[in-house]
């Protein structure tokens, strides 16, 4: 039995078809067709609600593609649609600054830009405009050009008074305690279902009972199997009401990243020591997207364009796998075997992500390669983490996505580099060797020649950045 | 306007009339449907409640490019439950082609796949996941033929749709044999994924005629409604199409909305059921076709000072499998192949090749932006070929004064108002020291580069086929003085209902909330032409406007016979009617003529005078008006990936008197950013089966929010009215500033030539990806280690 507020009324489902959409649940089952389809594949922001999960005394509200998200992850939670913002004839100031900016025009993608809109102002209420960027990259708009849109976001709140969700915030606040997830719940339509665990030990269990399950954590790329590719899904289990599988910590050696943590949650620990993790991560998808996205599915995916993999080799992150009681800890770069094809045991599942801190020495740089800035996949991804000391380079890790059918470290050009003095020679030979490395295909996001190109000039414009640090060398610092 | 409402006394009547009415024409009027777009109430046709017994429809694809099909069994679809019909070509009763003038378009494939993704089938179920595996489910069997994939494959072969096409003034052979200077070369230029966030769709419900009501998301509802008339062999007065809003239509949405509505009306017919059909984001990137790429070659002779003398160019545009609306799109791309410059004798010819794909179709501009580029690559050339700035060679080459007024087709620039727009941008824009800025940039970062360049557009507004200059309008007034309005035209988020019922406001003196703008409906106003061309406003404009006008002269007629005064004495201002010394307000005016028996209903209609054209001969006057406009792009791009910025973009449009400025600017920002998309970022790819890979989003990169130019400043032209008589003498807005996306082709170009000291031009096709930027890149640092052997800027520790 799931339970969730559909705004302020609460819903509780049984029997309901565990692999039906947000969306679907939104415009055939509840007649809330406000919410928009426009790919139902989590690339144009078309469908994006808003839900409002308990924190504390207060309530977070994320952004997030209701055509990827099962209707199982809503347990616990406010689902909010463009419906739910309108008092009576009285726009909500979101909708109003897009009336009065002109930011409409076919409308179409308009009710998931106000969405958008709407959870920016509720976590930053004078947002500048990058912030505007980060929170409207996935919503795509065809008519506009965007310029009213970044207009609307940008006044949305000036002079406007508190509205209907945070003078209700108290009593919202209790409603959702007493729907808490405390125990397992689960949904099935009679053939298909999906269980959602609340502990570590109780999703062991079903693992053990259900070992073809399909583990859904964000959904973003499982919930395509079902909108794209049309394949029903027997049995799933969604851990995101694991808050034992959310947690992040920090201590003087590592971050620890539990695998349900979402790719949103990681930024701020990653981008503390890592400043170019964080920007990867601004460019991962999109904020929807990484608001439901988490760092474990990123990883169990085994996508050899995942964005997050070769961040964390070129890191030398570990994995920590668990089945049953049973815990082992193995190197990332270990976990990836073949296209598709991981480490992963039959019952097992990742438990989390540990991180090394920043050391002195090093320095990483992460470079995505996409034909758009914004939330594309890459093309390439290159990662580089050097240790340089008086002018030798004491250890070199490096991976690329996007470059083999898994992510991969390029150990020749590693062995290069290592031991090797820090000069521009040395790069022209890690170029040569980097050649070794991969052997590219060609797709419709780049040739096989275009990505080995891009690879060795990314070792350039490493050492460019190191050595010249005046010099420009990334188009994205122009915002 | 309501009688409930306090009466005004005579002064404040009197005071009310000395304002200008503030919804009027020339106001920036809000969106009609705004407020319903950002709550979710404004309803598009997936949002129709749906009926106890609807039908959902899926059409199965082709999976070839060309090949016969020998068998189709549709027997296993119907072992799925809740399966109602599974149709076939055999299965429609009327005609079987849907072709918009030729035939060429088969609702369904009879015998011969023509390209990967054509609708073979079609399953209706009481769902549409049911639908679908149904569909998936039948046998289909192909016997494999040879397709032709490439343009130039097409063109190699003569394998067109229909013939080429030539215009031709002078003898270009001989300026080319005695120009001082001459290049040649070619060029591809991408197709554009239309994109519209709302997919094809139509939902149609049986009446008890045995006719039809359509709801479509079509730009053309009357050919929607005769095609479903056709495919049903029913007449067309049996057919009604309803089509309150599309969510976006650019062209997309002209003919090839009507397939979705045919199928979905012989499954109605068939069944006797509602039945919808919505095209799932893929199966619409699959199925529909496109702009058209082209392939483009030119030959170009030239002065000492870089004025164009001759000049042959051969368009070719890929037009997918079938003629749709070819003929035309490639006519203006040659149309547009001057832009805005005089070509000196010139021979251009349009080939019409026909692939092995979706049937390319209308997208904003109309072929017209693959003709338009094609000056823009030339006259940088040449620029870098005599070493001098881009924007000095295309001031000289502008149309001018009398003998060098008049086009390659023969119609005269009356009303060129670009030299003035250039010098007011290049001023505005500061073009001058921003390029000295950028010299010095360029000179002192080694990996970044920065390009600038301005370009201007002209572009002809009128259907070339001229008998599609027309339009409809419907003017109701109810007693209450509130004002029912319809016209021929399709909203599909461009404000066009905006602007009528503007119009009609204007006209009246009403206030723009009295007017009701309902839904296009071919009950209504019939006999329509699609809402494209950039025409909705000044056609559907002029036809309300007439209509307004019409009801209006019966009421003065009414009041000066009345109230025995004569006709000048009757004056509508601000809600209220001034009749000599009589005032009231407009509503109580309206019960007034109502209880004296007067028509308060009218139509209006509306032809484009003026213009006329002869394709055999070549010659004519093709276009009403230009409209004008034009942008200086900065960029910035990374010599080590490709990868670029849009920094700043100026802009200046011609918009004449504008309607609603801020409609007016939303069009000319959303085209210049769809513009830039379509030759940056948006590049479609096929595989060597034919099937296009870039089928959805995740693949097809249309502008995202930071693809917007970081300083992006739009102005339109003031007090600059249309010369010709146009309503209230606006121009056309919906495609020309598109057209502008072409100047940050140009930066681009402009900052990978300055690898090159720029000294000449570097080689890129569009779009330009940052893939083909880097390779162009090394192109040029080729040439330049060639011309230069010395390394340029270099790196060391």
């Amino acid at each position: 039995m799931i339970r969730f507020l559909l705004n302020r009324e609460l819903r509780v489902e049984q029997q309901l078809d565990p692999n039906m959409t947000v969306l679907n649940y939104l415009r055939s089952e509840s007649g809330r067709t406000g919410t928009k389809e426009g790919c139902a594949s989590g690339d144009c922001g078309a469908c994006t609600v808003v839900v409002g999960e308990l924190d504390g005394d207060r309530i977070r509200y994320k952004s997030l593609n209701s055509c990827l998200t099962f209707v199982s992850a809503l347990n616990g939670k406010q689902l909010i649609t463009v419906e739910d913002l309108k008092q009576g004839s009285a726009l909500h100031p979101a909708q109003q600054a897009m009336v009065d900016c002109h930011g409409s025009q076919c409308g179409f993608c308009t009710p998931g830009i106000v969405m958008s809109m709407f959870a920016l102002g509720k976590n930053i209420t004078h947002p500048d405009k990058e912030e505007i960027n980060e929170a409207l990259a996935g919503n795509l708009c065809r008519c506009t050009g965007y310029r009213p849109i970044i207009e609307a976001a940008a006044k949305m709140y000036v002079d406007a008074t508190p509205d209907s969700f945070s003078t209700e915030q108290d009593a919202t606040v209790a409603r959702l305690r007493e729907i808490q997830p405390t125990q397992q719940a689960e949904l099935s339509d009679g053939t298909k279902r999906s269980f959602n665990p609340t502990t570590v030990a109780e999703l062991s269990n079903l693992l053990e009972q259900y070992p073809d399950a399909r583990l859904l954590a964000g959904g973003t790329d499982l919930a395509l199997e079902v909108t794209q590719f049309h394949r029903a899904i027997e049995t799933l289990i969604y851990i995101g009401d694991i808050a034992g599988l959310k947690q992040i910590s920090v201590s003087d050696e590592q971050i620890e990243l539990g695998a349900g943590a979402s790719l949103s949650s990681c930024y701020h620990v990653l981008n503390n020591d890592y400043p170019d993790f964080g920007a990867l991560l601004h460019r991962f998808a999109s904020l929807q997207i990484r608001n439901q996205g988490t760092l474990g599915g990123n990883i169990g995916n085994a996508s050899p364009i995942g964005d997050s993999p070769p961040a964390l080799i070129a890191l030398d992150a570990k994995l920590v796998l668990r089945k049953g009681n049973a815990v082992r800890t193995i190197d990332l770069q270990d976990y990836f075997i073949d296209y598709k094809v991981t480490d992963q045991q039959p019952g097992e599942f990742i438990e989390k992500v540990i991180v090394p801190r920043a050391a002195d020495n090093g320095v990483f740089r992460s470079y995505k390669i996409s034909k758009r800035i914004d939330d594309d996949i890459s093309a390439v991804l290159g990662c580089f983490n050097l240790k340089i000391s008086n002018g030798i380079i004491e250890s070199a890790r490096i991976a690329f996505g996007g470059m083999a059918a898994i992510p991969k470290r390029a150990s020749l050009c590693e062995q290069a580099l290592t031991g090797a003095p820090w000069t521009m020679a040395t790069i022209e030979q890690a170029k040569q060797a980097l050649q070794q490395d991969f052997s590219p295909i060609s797709d419709f996001r780049a040739s096989k020649e275009y990505r080995m190109q891009v690879a060795g000039n990314m070792l350039t414009r490493y050492f460019v950045e190191i050595e010249s640090p005046e010099v420009e060398t990334r188009v994205t610092a122009y915002v | 306007m309501s009688d409930h409402k306090k009466k005004a006394s005579y002064e404040e009547m009197l005071e009310l009339t000395k304002q200008d009415l503030n919804t009027g024409v020339g106001r920036s009027v809000k969106h009609e449907s705004a407020a319903k777009q950002v709550s979710g109430e404004a309803i598009y046709v997936d949002d129709r409640l749906e009926f106890p017994n609807q039908l959902h429809i899926y059409a199965r694809m082709s999976e070839k490019a060309h090949a016969r099909i020998t068998r189709i069994d549709t027997s296993p679809c119907y072992e799925f439950p809740g399966v109602a019909i599974a149709i076939t070509a055999e299965d429609i009763p009327g005609i079987k082609d849907i072709g918009a003038l030729k035939p060429g378009d088969p609702l369904l494939v009879e015998d011969r796949v023509e390209y990967y993704g054509q609708p073979l089938l079609a399953v209706a179920a009481n769902d549409h996941e049911t639908a679908r595996k149904a569909a998936m489910a039948a046998i289909v069997e192909y016997e494999e033929l040879e397709p032709v994939l490439s343009v130039e494959q097409a063109l190699r072969n003569n394998h067109f749709v229909s013939d080429p096409h030539t215009h031709q003034r002078g003898d270009s052979a001989a300026a080319l044999a005695s120009a001082q200077h001459r290049i040649s070369g070619s060029v591809h230029i991408g197709g554009q994924e239309h994109f519209y966030l709302e997919t094809q769709i139509s939902s149609v419900v049986p009446t008890e005629d045995g006719g039809m009501i359509v709801y479509s998301s079509t730009q053309n509802p009357t050919e929607v409604q005769k095609l479903v008339a056709e495919v049903l062999d029913i007449p067309f007065n049996k057919v009604q199409i309803d089509m309150r809003r599309m969510g976006g239509g650019f062209g997309g949405k002209e003919t090839q909305a009507a397939g979705p509505a045919c199928i979905a009306a012989v499954v109605a017919k068939l069944t006797g059921r509602p039945a919808k059909m919505r095209l799932p984001r893929m199966e619409d990137m699959m199925m529909t076709g496109k702009r058209h790429p082209f392939f483009n070659q030119y030959d170009v002779g030239f002065d000492d000072n870089g004025m164009i003398t001759g000049c042959e160019m051969k368009l070719a545009g890929n037009c997918g499998n079938s003629p749709d609306l070819s003929d035309s799109i490639v006519d203006r791309a040659m149309f547009h192949s001057d832009n805005s410059y005089y070509l000196g004798d010139a021979t251009i010819t349009g080939y019409r090749c026909k692939t092995n794909t979706a049937s390319n179709t209308a997208y904003r501009g109309f072929g017209g932006p693959q003709g338009l580029i094609m000056p823009e690559i030339i006259l940088d050339e040449i620029a870098r070929t005599l070493g001098k700035d881009p924007l000095e060679v295309r001031k000289l080459n502008l149309y001018g004064d009398e003998g060098r007024d008049t086009t390659h087709y023969y119609q005269k620039v009356e009303d060129n108002v670009l030299p003035e727009m250039l010098a007011d941008l290049e001023q505005s824009s500061d073009y001058h020291q921003r390029r000295r800025e950028i010299k010095a940039y360029n000179a002192s970062s080694p990996f970044l580069k920065k390009g600038l360049a301005l370009t201007p557009v002209k572009f002809g507004i009128s259907f070339t086929a001229t008998f599609l200059n027309q339009a409809g309008a419907l003017i109701h007034i109810y007693t209450d003085g509130s004002i029912h309005l319809n016209h021929g035209g399709t909203e599909m988020g461009q404000g066009l209902n905006t602007k009528v019922a503007q119009i009609v406001a204007e006209e009246f003196q009403v206030d723009f909330n009295n007017i009701q703008i309902t839904a296009t409906n071919t009950e209504k106003v019939p006999n329509t032409s699609p809402t494209a061309a950039s025409s909705g406003a000044d056609l559907n404009g002029k036809a309300a406007q007439n209509a307004a006008r019409t009801i209006k002269q019966r009421l003065v007629e009414f009041a000066a016979r009345h109230f025995n005064v004569t006709e000048e004495d009757v004056e509508f201002h601000n809600n209220h009617v001034l009749i000599r010394d009589q005032l009231m307000p407009f509503a109580d005016f309206i019960q007034l003529a109502y209880f004296n028996q007067i028509s308060l209903s009218s139509t209006g209609f509306y032809r484009t005078p003026k213009i006329f054209y002869d394709r055999e001969k070549a010659r004519g006057r093709p276009f009403y008006y230009f409209a004008y406009g034009a942008a200086c792009s900065e960029v910035v791009i990374d010599t080590l990936t490709g990868e670029y910025k849009i920094l700043r973009v100026d802009i200046l449009h011609d918009v004449g008197a504008s309607l609603n400025p801020a409609i007016d600017i939303g069009q000319v920002e959303g085209a210049f950013v769809q513009g830039a998309g379509w030759l940056t970022t948006e590049e479609l790819v096929w595989n060597d089966q034919g099937r296009l890979m870039t089928s959805g989003p995740a693949g097809y990169k249309i502008p995202a929010i930071t693809d917007m130019p970081i300083d992006f400043r739009v102005r339109l032209v003031e007090n600059r009215k249309n010369r010709e008589d146009t309503v209230f003498h606006s121009k056309a807005v919906g495609e020309p500033p598109f057209m502008l996306g072409i100047s940050v082709f140009c930066a681009i170009k402009d900052a990978i030539a300055s690898i090159g000291d720029y000294r000449s031009s570097p080689a890129l096709d569009a779009p330009a990806t940052p893939e083909r930027v880097l390779w162009a890149v090394q192109d040029m640092q080729q040439r330049q280690t060639q011309h230069n052997p010395a390394p340029a800027a270099e790196i060391t520790t």
